[in-house]
């Protein structure tokens, strides 16, 4: 059974669509990325997976169950979730790190504090030092650590490395791709990088105005040979070419109502 | 023809217009001073110290036909009236806060209802318009600035960590722990102010109640006790109506399944 599953979700915001039917199925273990051009909906979508935003009923399922009906808090420690802007809270490494369980009056041991460092290849010499005097790269795998101390089954990633140099990109994707061979975690994965993609993806959903282009194994989609169009006209930096082609879609379907 | 003997009698009393108009000749000065460095100045002076008193001689005539009627109904509609334009003003001034007029208006009226009852039950002042339209005006007005403070420094709060609240609330805060630090600064921030006064007073400058007081002819001790009075029920004021405010300002940008509400466009809605 999948791990996470969309089911017809659709979503407006300020009366405006932002998702239009979308649905997929996100199997455990598994790195799903998500790709598209600016707008076309991918950290709305990822949103409603941890309900930051909130999905209409029955659209979002854990494990078979309708996120809708669960307490979120619950929802967002089973759904933990990264950002591409790191907010490191005020305190030391071990504070931040055992942010969950505090928040629901648990007490994280120190042990427990070391392990997670080093799950996320960082010394755990780093946890008494200030939050507040990491390096970006550093502070990112901080923020992964801090989500896994919930122990959650899905973590969704929105753009986790935009914000890093290339030598700090790499350590996180190897810290990522660690985990998930290491505890069996599953990444959901906003990219705006085609590359990145083909690196680290096993599937990838192409987005575009909101609506799923394609679903498909990454080496099948993002072949600089053989890969579709779409994306690879995306990986060239030709978004307006893409979303010219949405917007003439768009009019086609008018063209046919009328 | 009592409520014109009134206002005649009223009228009357408006044997001080030389010397306001004296004082007026202060601003004048301001006037041709702002002329002649170009400071452009002139027209805003005209038109506050016009606005000041028509507006005051107005509130003077009512408070007048108030004080004559010595009635608690119309004392409490006046209270009314003046906590319906507080909120006003203050829910002009927090634009950022969606509601804010209902902010302002809950906030203000809550805190001054509160503290004016705490006061006339504890037997501080009577329920007579003399002591309770000056008493409720500097309680209202307090209150006002504060929730205005309230509102806008938390509605910039949190816009502005938004990317700290959500990584909290992704953790599994809930809203009201994503938020506290942004809660008791914009509390603090609106107490602080009276807080300094509080330990300052007398000290630096004399109180308005206090001058008003001595200029009136009170002795300095008996100026000195109201101005104590006044001085711990602002404080109690100003905390009741800046709870009120920083609660129902947390409250609008937060839905009930903690999530932080978007009210500016999201800096990436990709």
């Amino acid at each position: 059974m999948a791990v996470m599953e969309v089911r017809q979700l659709s979503l407006s915001r300020g009366g405006s669509p932002v998702l239009h039917d979308i649905s997929l199925a996100i199997e455990k273990g598994e790195v799903f990325m998500m790709i598209g051009p600016s707008g076309s909906g991918k950290s709305s979508l990822l949103r409603c997976l941890n309900r930051l935003e909130e999905p209409p009923p029955g659209s979002v399922f854990l494990n078979g169950t309708d996120i809708t009906t669960r307490p979120v808090t619950e929802v967002r420690c089973r759904v933990g979730m990264v950002f591409q802007q790191v907010a490191m809270f005020p305190g030391t490494v071990a504070e931040n790190v055992a942010f969950g369980p505090t928040v629901r009056g648990e007490t994280l041991p120190p042990e427990r504090v070391r392990e997670l460092l080093d799950m996320v290849t960082l010394s755990p010499d780093l946890a008494e030092k200030s939050a507040r005097e990491l390096s970006g790269g550093q502070a990112q795998r901080v923020a992964i650590a801090r989500a896994l101390a919930n122990e959650p089954a899905v973590l969704l990633l929105d753009e986790p490395t935009s914000a890093l140099d290339p030598i700090a990109t790499h350590a996180v994707e190897e810290t990522l791709l660690g985990l998930r061979e290491r505890i069996g975690l599953t990444l959901v994965w906003v990219s705006h990088i085609v590359e990145q993609a083909r690196r680290v993806g096993d599937r990838v959903l192409l987005l575009d105005g909101g609506r799923v282009v394609r679903v498909d194994r990454a080496e099948a989609m993002l072949d600089p040979e053989q890969g579709d169009e779409r994306v690879l006209a995306f990986a060239n930096g030709d978004e307006s070419g893409m979303q010219m082609r949405g917007r003439q879609t768009e009019e086609d379907d008018r063209g046919h109502a009328e | 023809m009592d409520m014109l003997n009134e206002i005649g009698d009223a009228l009357g009393n408006l044997d001080d217009l030389p010397r306001i108009a004296l004082a007026l000749a202060l601003v004048a000065i301001a006037g041709l001073i702002s002329r002649w460095q170009q400071a452009d100045l002139e027209k805003d002076l005209t038109t506050s110290s016009v606005r000041a008193f028509i507006q005051l001689i107005a509130v003077g005539y009512v408070l007048e036909l108030v004080f004559n009627q010595d009635n608690p109904l119309w004392t409490t509609v006046l209270l009314l009236v003046m906590i319906a334009i507080a909120a006003r003003t203050s829910g002009r001034r927090g634009k950022q806060t969606p509601g804010a007029t209902w902010v302002a208006l809950v906030s203000i009226g809550a805190g001054s209802v509160l503290t004016l009852a705490v006061l006339v039950i504890a037997g501080v002042f009577d329920y007579v318009p003399d002591a309770i339209i000056p008493i409720g005006g500097m309680i209202i007005g307090n209150a006002m600035t504060t929730a205005s403070q309230v509102m806008n420094r938390m509605s910039d709060d949190l816009l502005d960590s938004r990317n700290q609240i959500e990584s909290m609330l992704a953790l599994g805060a809930t809203s009201r722990q994503a938020s506290l630090v942004q809660f008791r600064r914009a509390l603090r921030n609106a107490m602080i102010p009276h807080i300094d006064t509080t330990k300052t007073v007398g000290l630096i400058k004399l109180p308005g109640a206090m001058t008003g007081m001595i200029l009136a002819g009170a002795s300095p001790l008996e100026a000195v006790q109201l101005q104590l009075i006044v001085m711990y029920m602002l404080v109690g004021a100003v905390t009741f109506t800046g709870l009120i405010a920083a609660y129902l300002t947390y409250r609008v940008f937060f839905t009930g399944a903690h999530q932080l509400k978007a009210l500016r466009p999201a800096p990436d809605a990709g």
